[in-house]
Formats: C-alpha cells, sequence, structure tokens
C-alpha cells in the first residue's frame, strides 16, 4: 500500500506493506542509508531516528505508524557538517568506526532539542540506549557539552 | 618496489617476533594495481590523475582504528602533499598489499604502522623522486636543484609543474631501489594529532559501510543458518516463503537456506516461515561445561609444549620456598560484535566474481570465494567498503562466502546480511582458556620461582592449519611476565574442544594478562608488600615497564584513602610492541561492579598519530571492559545460548568510566595500539575487586566469578 509521510522537510510516498520497520523503508525504499541497522530489537540504538522530534528506533516502528507525520534522519542535520552536533563530534574526534554515529547523533539531537543545558545523568539517560563497540561515549559526552554550548550562545 | 618489498617482508618478519603464517596464499597475474583513464600509477600506493587529483592506497580496511589517516599520512609525509586534499583508498585484493608482519593481506595484530613504518614512506619517497625526475627530464636541468612541495614541483629559476602534470611521465620512470627519508626532526604529518580524513563523512551518514553499498539489479538475501555451527541443511519446505511480498527464489547453501527478494526485509520476514530440517552434524552435543571438562582432562593427558626454555629449576625453587602460592584463573568464551552485521555483495558471472563489503582479509575472501566457484583467484576481485567495526570477526570470511554461494545459485549480484541473532550464534568465538600457576616465595616476599600452564585451544591450527603440537604464538602473548624471577617454567596444553574459534581484538594477551597480574597481586599480598611496590622491585632491567607503572600509579593516585567498597588495582603488559600500566578505580556492591576511573600510561614508541593513539587506548579499554566484567558466550547442545544484546551485556554510555591517558614521548619503533589496552583492564578491575572486597575472583568475565567468588 502506498504511505505518506514527511522524511527531512519533504514528502515521500512509499509502496510497502504496513508492518515495514521505517528503518526499511528508509534505506532500502527511499535510498538514505545513514540510518543503520544494528540489533533489529530496539537494543542497539544505531536506527535512531526522529518521529515528530522524539527519537525513536526505526527498527522496531512499522511504516504505517509514521503515515502523516514527521521523520528526521542524520541526514537532516546538515550535509556540510555545519550542524552544531556535527562540529562538535568533529572537534572531538568521536568517530572511530562510525557505525553507530547516526544513531548517537539523532538521540543527542532529540536530547539538546528538549534540553538546552544536560547534565550527566541527562547524558546517560538519553544516551545509554545507543550502543558504541568502538567505545566513543566519553567523546560523546564532551561533544553534546559542547554543542549544547554554542546552540545557547 | 618488488626489491624493497622483499627486503620489508623479510626484516619485518624476522624483527617482528609475530608468526609469518604459513598458509593459503592464492597466486596472482603478477600486475601492480593498474589505474583507467586517466590516472597515473607510479607505485602502488599512490594514484595522480591528471587533474592533480592525489589518492594514496592503504593496503589496511578502515574499521575504525584510523588507519585511513595514519597510513595516508607515511605516504603525504615523503610525497609532500596536502593531506587534506588526498583521496584514500582501500587496496584491492593483490599481492603487493600484503601485510609483511602477517604474510597475507591481513588487516589485524595492531601491525598496521608497523608494517607500514618504513614501506609506506619509502613509497611516498620514491614517488616524489620519480616526479621531480620526471620535472628535471622535461626542463633539461639536475634533479637536486628541484623542490617538490605541496603537490607542485618548482626550480630554481621559476618553473613549476603540478604533480598531476607530470605523473604520466613519473610513472614510466623506474622506480628508484634507495630513497633518503627524511629525518624526524623534518617531519610535518608523523607524531601530529591530524584530524581524521573520514570524520566528516561519518557525521553525515555518507560513508559507505558493506550494508550501504550498492550495484545495478543487486538483490537481498537472509539466511536462516545452521542452529549448531558445522550443520547443514537435509531438506526444506519453502512452500509458503515463496508465497510471500517480493520473494524471487529460496535456495540450499552449504550451511543454511537462503531467501532470496527484492528487498531486506522481504527476504528476512520469509525467512521466518521456512521449515528446514537439519543434519546437526559433529557439534550437537557441545556444551560450556563439556568444554571445561575436556580442558581440565587435557591437564592430565597431553604433552605439555614449552611456551619458552625453562629457567633454572622452577619446581625445586618453590619446593624449598618459604611461602608457596598456587591458583588457577579461567576465562571464558567471547564474541566479537561489531556493530554492523555481516554482509557482502557478491556478483558471480560465469567464471568471475565481484565481491563489495567489510572485510580484515581480502586475500582470503579472494581466495576462499574462487575455491568455492573454482576459479583462479584472480577472477575474483574485492572491493572493501568501510567496516562497522571488526574487531577480528572479519578476518573470518565465511559470510563472502555464503554471498558468493547464494548469488552463484540464483545468478544475480546479491547482498547477504545477517541478523544480529545470527551474529551472535555463528561467530568465531575467542577460545577459552585456564592458566594454572603457581609461585614460591623467598625470605624476602620476591617470587624464587614460578610456574605457568596454560590449556587452551589452537585458533592458528583450525584457520590456518598450524600442524599440531606445534607452539602456536597467538596462544601464549603475555604468557611470561616482565618480571626478574630466577627460576621459571612456562608450558602450554593445546586442547581442541570441537567448537569453533577464532581471533578477537588482543587474541590471549587478555587471558595470560588476567592470570599473570592478578597473580602478581596475590604474591604482593602474601608478601606483604604493595602491589605497585613489589612489580618495581621485580622491574629494575625493565625501564620501558618500570616507567610506565610509576606513571600510571601516580596520574591514579595510587595509595589515596578510598571509601569502604571502592579501590584501585593495577596492571602492566607488553603487547604489540608496547608498554603499558593501567589502574582501575573499582567500588563494588553485590555483585554489581562499577568503574569509575581508568588511568593508563603507554609507551608505544614513534608515534605516527598520537590523537588516534589515544583514541585506541580508549576504545581498548571500553571494548576490554565489556568482555572483562560482563560479556559471556556459553554453549548448550551445540547452540550458543546468547542472541543478542539483551543476553550479550556491553558497556553503555551511562557505565563508561573516565579514562585518563598519559603518553610517554619515545623514538623507539612504533608499537600497535589497537588492542593492548583491551588486556590489562580484566586483570586492573579483579585487582581492585579483590582490595575493595577481600573477594579475588579467578575467572572472567568478573561480575560473574564473583558471585560464586
Amino acid at each position: 500500500m502506498a504511505i505518506s509521510f514527511n522524511l527531512n522537510g519533504s514528502t515521500v510516498s512509499v509502496q510497502a506493506e504496513p508492518d515495514t520497520p521505517l528503518l526499511w523503508v528508509i534505506r532500502d525504499e527511499v535510498g538514505l542509508t545513514g540510518t543503520k541497522f544494528g540489533c533489529g530489537a530496539a537494543l542497539c540504538g544505531a536506527c535512531t531516528v526522529h518521529l515528530d522530534g522524539v527519537a525513536i528506533r526505526s527498527c522496531q516502528t512499522p511504516v504505517s505508524s509514521v503515515s502523516g507525520k514527521k521523520v528526521s534522519t542524520v541526514e537532516s542535520l546538515s550535509a556540510d557538517n555545519s550542524h552544531p552536533l556535527q562540529k562538535a563530534w568533529i572537534k572531538h574526534q568521536v568517530p572511530q568506526c562510525g557505525y553507530c554515529q547516526s544513531g548517537q547523533l539523532m538521540s543527542a539531537s532529540a536530547l539538546l532539542a528538549k534540553n538546552k543545558n544536560p547534565s550527566d545523568a541527562d547524558i546517560d539517560n538519553a544516551m545509554s540506549g545507543n550502543l558504541c563497540r568502538c567505545g566513543t561515549y566519553n567523546r560523546i559526552r564532551a561533544a553534546i557539552k559542547d554543542a549544547a554550548a554554542e546552540m545557547r550562545a | 618496489m618488488t626489491t624493497t618489498r622483499r627486503e620489508f617482508l623479510k626484516s619485518g618478519a624476522l624483527a617482528s617476533g609475530v608468526a609469518v603464517l604459513s598458509m593459503y596464499v592464492p597466486g596472482f597475474g603478477g600486475q601492480e594495481a593498474q589505474a583507467a583513464g586517466s590516472l597515473h600509477t607510479p607505485n602502488v600506493w599512490v594514484h595522480i590523475a591528471d587533474d592533480n587529483t592525489v589518492t594514496l592506497i592503504s593496503h589496511m580496511s578502515e574499521m575504525g582504528q584510523g588507519v585511513h589517516t595514519s597510513l595516508p599520512a607515511l605516504i603525504a609525509e615523503e610525497l609532500n602533499v596536502d593531506i587534506n586534499k588526498v583521496k584514500v583508498t582501500t587496496a584491492p585484493a593483490n599481492p603487493a598489499y600484503v601485510n609483511g608482519l602477517l604474510g597475507a593481506q591481513i588487516t589485524g595484530g595492531s601491525t598496521s604502522i608497523r608494517d607500514a613504518w618504513e614501506k609506506l614512506r619509502i613509497g611516498g619517497a620514491q614517488v616524489r623522486t620519480m616526479l621531480v625526475q620526471a620535472a628535471a627530464n622535461k626542463w633539461g636541468v639536475d634533479a637536486a636543484s628541484l623542490t617538490a612541495e605541496n603537490g607542485v614541483v618548482t626550480s630554481g629559476n621559476g618553473k613549476s609543474a603540478t604533480y598531476g602534470e607530470l605523473a604520466g611521465a613519473a610513472a614510466s620512470i623506474p622506480v628508484p631501489k634507495e630513497v633518503k627519508l627524511k629525518d624526524a626532526s623534518d617531519f610535518r604529518l608523523v607524531g601530529k594529532a591530524i584530524p581524521r580524513l573520514d570524520s566528516p563523512s561519518k557525521v553525515n551518514g555518507t560513508a559507505e559501510f558493506g550494508i550501504d553499498a550498492k550495484i545495478p539489479g543487486l538483490v537481498y538475501a537472509s539466511i536462516e543458518m545452521t542452529p549448531v555451527i558445522g550443520g547443514k541443511p537435509k531438506s526444506f519446505d519453502a512452500a509458503k516463503a515463496k508465497t510471500m511480498p517480493g520473494v524471487i527464489d529460496v535456495v540450499a547453501i552449504s550451511d543454511g537456506v537462503a531467501v532470496v527478494a527484492d528487498t531486506y526485509w522481504h527476504a528476512l520476514k520469509a525467512r521466518k516461515t521456512l521449515k528446514v530440517e537439519w543434519d546437526l552434524g559433529a557439534g550437537a552435543n557441545l556444551s560450556t561445561a563439556g568444554f571445561w571438562k575436556g580442558t581440565m582432562a587435557a591437564e592430565k593427558t597431553v604433552a605439555p609444549i614449552k611456551i619458552r626454555p625453562d629457567v633454572g629449576d622452577a619446581a625445586g625453587a618453590i619446593g624449598g620456598a618459604k611461602k608457596v602460592l598456587k591458583a588457577v584463573y579461567q576465562t571464558g568464551l567471547m564474541a566479537h560484535q561489531p556493530l554492523e552485521p555481516m554482509n557482502m555483495i557478491a556478483n558471480v558471472q560465469g567464471d568471475k566474481c565481484e565481491l563489495i563489503g567489510p572485510t580484515q582479509f581480502q586475500q582470503g575472501a579472494q581466495g576462499q570465494v574462487a575455491g568455492l566457484l573454482g576459479v583462479p583467484p584472480e577472477n575474483v576481485t574485492v572491493r572493501t567498503t568501510y567496516l562497522g567495526g571488526g574487531f577480528g570477526r572479519r578476518v573470518c570470511v565465511d559470510y563472502a562466502v555464503q554471498a558468493a554461494e547464494v548469488s552463484k545459485a540464483v545468478g544475480r549480484p546479491v547482498r547477504t546480511l545477517w541478523t544480529r541473532e545470527d551474529d551472535m550464534k555463528n561467530d568465531w568465538y575467542r577460545p577459552l582458556g585456564m592458566q594454572r600457576v603457581e609461585a614460591g616465595l623467598g625470605a624476602d616476599g620476591k617470587p624464587v620461582g614460578i610456574k605457568f600452564q596454560l590449556t587452551s585451544q589452537s585458533i592458528t591450527q583450525a584457520l590456518f592449519g598450524l600442524p599440531k603440537n606445534t607452539l602456536d604464538p597467538f596462544m601464549v602473548e603475555a604468557a611470561v611476565a616482565p618480571y626478574a624471577i630466577p627460576n621459571t617454567s612456562h608450558d602450554l596444553i593445546i586442547h581442541d574442544t570441537g567448537f569453533r574459534v577464532g581471533y578477537l581484538r588482543a587474541v590471549s594477551h587478555t587471558m595470560n594478562c588476567f592470570a599473570n597480574e592478578c597473580f602478581m597481586d596475590e604474591l604482593a599480598h602474601a608478601a606483604g608488600k604493595d602491589p605497585v611496590e613489589y612489580r618495581l622491585s621485580l622491574l629494575e632491567n625493565e625501564p620501558r615497564f618500570a616507567n610506565v607503572l610509576k606513571i600510571a600509579a601516580e596520574k591514579a593516585g595510587w595509595g589515596k584513602k578510598m571509601p569502604k567498597g571502592r579501590a584501585l588495582g593495577v596492571a602492566l603488559m607488553e603487547g604489540y610492541g608496547t608498554y603499558m600500566a593501567q589502574v582501575a578505580e573499582v567500588s563494588v556492591s553485590g555483585s554489581d561492579v562499577r568503574v569509575h576511573k581508568v588511568t593508563i600510561a603507554c609507551d608505544c614508541g614513534q608515534m605516527v598519530n598520537p590523537g588516534i593513539v589515544e583514541q585506541q587506548l580508549e576504545s581498548g579499554v571500553i571494548y576490554g571492559l565489556s568482555g572483562a566484567v560482563h560479556g559471556d558466550i556459553t554453549v548448550e547442545k551445540g547452540r550458543v545460548v546468547q542472541s543478542n544484546f539483551n543476553d550479550f551485556r556491553v558497556v553503555r554510555q551511562n557505565e563508561s568510566p573516565v579514562i585518563d591517558i598519559t603518553l610517554v614521548k619515545s623514538s623507539e619503533k612504533p608499537g600497535g595500539t589497537g588492542e593492548p589496552s583491551t588486556s590489562l583492564i580484566g586483570a586492573a578491575v579483579g585487582n581492585a575487586i579483590f582490595t575493595a572486597t577481600g573477594k579475588r575472583v579467578r575467572s572472567m568475565p568478573l561480575a560473574k566469578g564473583l558471585k560464586s567468588a
């Protein structure tokens, strides 16, 4: 069936069975591959996107449930790395293999959208669902604080 | 180039202490990598296009360890180009790109910098020399009067030409055998923390991992794999699957049944409806309990191999010692679990095959797929994407062979992609192992003799055909501790559990460092000495060890007063030519182990990129901590019990300790840094647990061990 939703500011209409996870619609139907597949069970956070501004796991979200709503992926931050989070990620040299970082960035941007000055506990709460097997956690923490400071300024 | 490469292969192998693996290395036509169109290839490391685009070739896969920055920096250092204006690509499968320290085109063993250190600087200098000679020929002047800077050759009298303008002519000049390399004082890139070249694409979604690669006509496969590793499908019923949306075909392969569909989701959904009858094979009754039983039995029945010749008379010295300590340490099975699941594109067309995806072993993927198809290795090409983590998992290329099997069966380009559960249950696991250790202390409390006996499984036998009853160097890493002990005996007992094993980050360093460094703490406590002071008293002839130990202890505030239930623990180790000490600050509440801070002092010799070194040390600590405290793989009825990140626990953001790193300035030859920090954390945390609780945990994972301690 045809399902329409807003993806990164544009309306997309896709042909997919209603139970198809949003992740695979974004990757295989639309062709935006920044959003990753890691566990298929909402345990790793690699597939994190925003649904109406809230961080969700797209591997566990049927595409039927996003009909008419706003979905944002890592590609929405900026293509030229000008978003404060992207700048901070580069400044702190966060990525190693990089596979989890799209999800990390989307969890971080959802956090900063509602919390302009997150504490360590706030960061723990918002980010502990995003696994990083390369162990970039401390740099992620520092980068979030840096980006928050820039966004407050 | 050939002479130089052979020389490096020879000298590298001899000097490294790393075994040169005797293994199947597919033959190759002998041609160097050839560029098409306007690209010129002066040697195998550099392509220069007419438009002055410089592409530097990394012979190592980028899996997070930063080689797509550090290796190009070595070439660019001598080539004199702007590192931020070059392109970087991973080499194809080709003998020109063999890792001299491993004897095969493998990314692993913390060898990238050690292998590349001279070879890539020579490669860069050769091309610079050829470009300068091309300009000298063109202008009819002496090459010595010209300079090559920032991608341009200039003469004293105002003539200049870009590398792109000279590359065509340079490519036909013979590759110089002798080139002069820069003095360290002239380095502009080496030793600097230049930002990683791959960061920009990894923060905006454009970095291409295996899962992202596409080619025309690509279809997707999900494979129902044998529930017991080594099993195979006997028969299957795909009646339902074939009626499902998008399904193209269902085919049996060696170790499973593949559903091929127009999208990955269609393939996965249809896979779940398959009914398969399995021949479970020889592994059907394997279990963790059986592995330990067999390991302990092997201690009594298998003749030990000497890890190194005995020194003095350990048994006699221990027999006459004032105090004797005996202990048994155990380390369990472990899975790699990089975040990007196993995947590969294979496109079998006639007697040719194209592979695209993440691998640490291009030559292995090429050779094994060629073997499957019965074609010469050069008929199989390998394009390596970024790897979403490797940790040794992608040295094994079973997933590439599967992709080729499926592609051949359906006659189309296919991407196979595993689920997390597939990954968890079909890994090549770090083998379990146990160390029986024994020491005698003299009147001064110092050890007079030590016996160390490791019983574990040989990965190198299983993967590369190392003959039985032969010392496998990848089993005995860090088995011999650096302490001055007059009588020593180090034995290895190899026991094949029948379970599938593979190389996991830092390999046997982790289990051996855990046993040696926890036991050293036991000796210190038995002698009534401070663990740091005790170690230092045994390291008088080991200045690099003593130095890192002193630095880590001081930075961690060793000896400071701690609240009840909280303590520091120390460990040190040399691995991959890198000397390291770690101090872990740990609190324990019940069986809950919390690591607050890890202080590291590291002497890894000359550094190419200290920023990446720091990243790697941090990474190793977190990866090692996950395995040391939590990660546990168990086997029942031949099946791996764990399935996903719910029951295979890894460290998350809220558990990530503060990591404080001191890098020792050194001009010693470079050591490897991708792995060693992984191996100390288990012992450092174990020693802290003892000081905090009085409980000596002698098994990893520690949280499980603490429950029964």
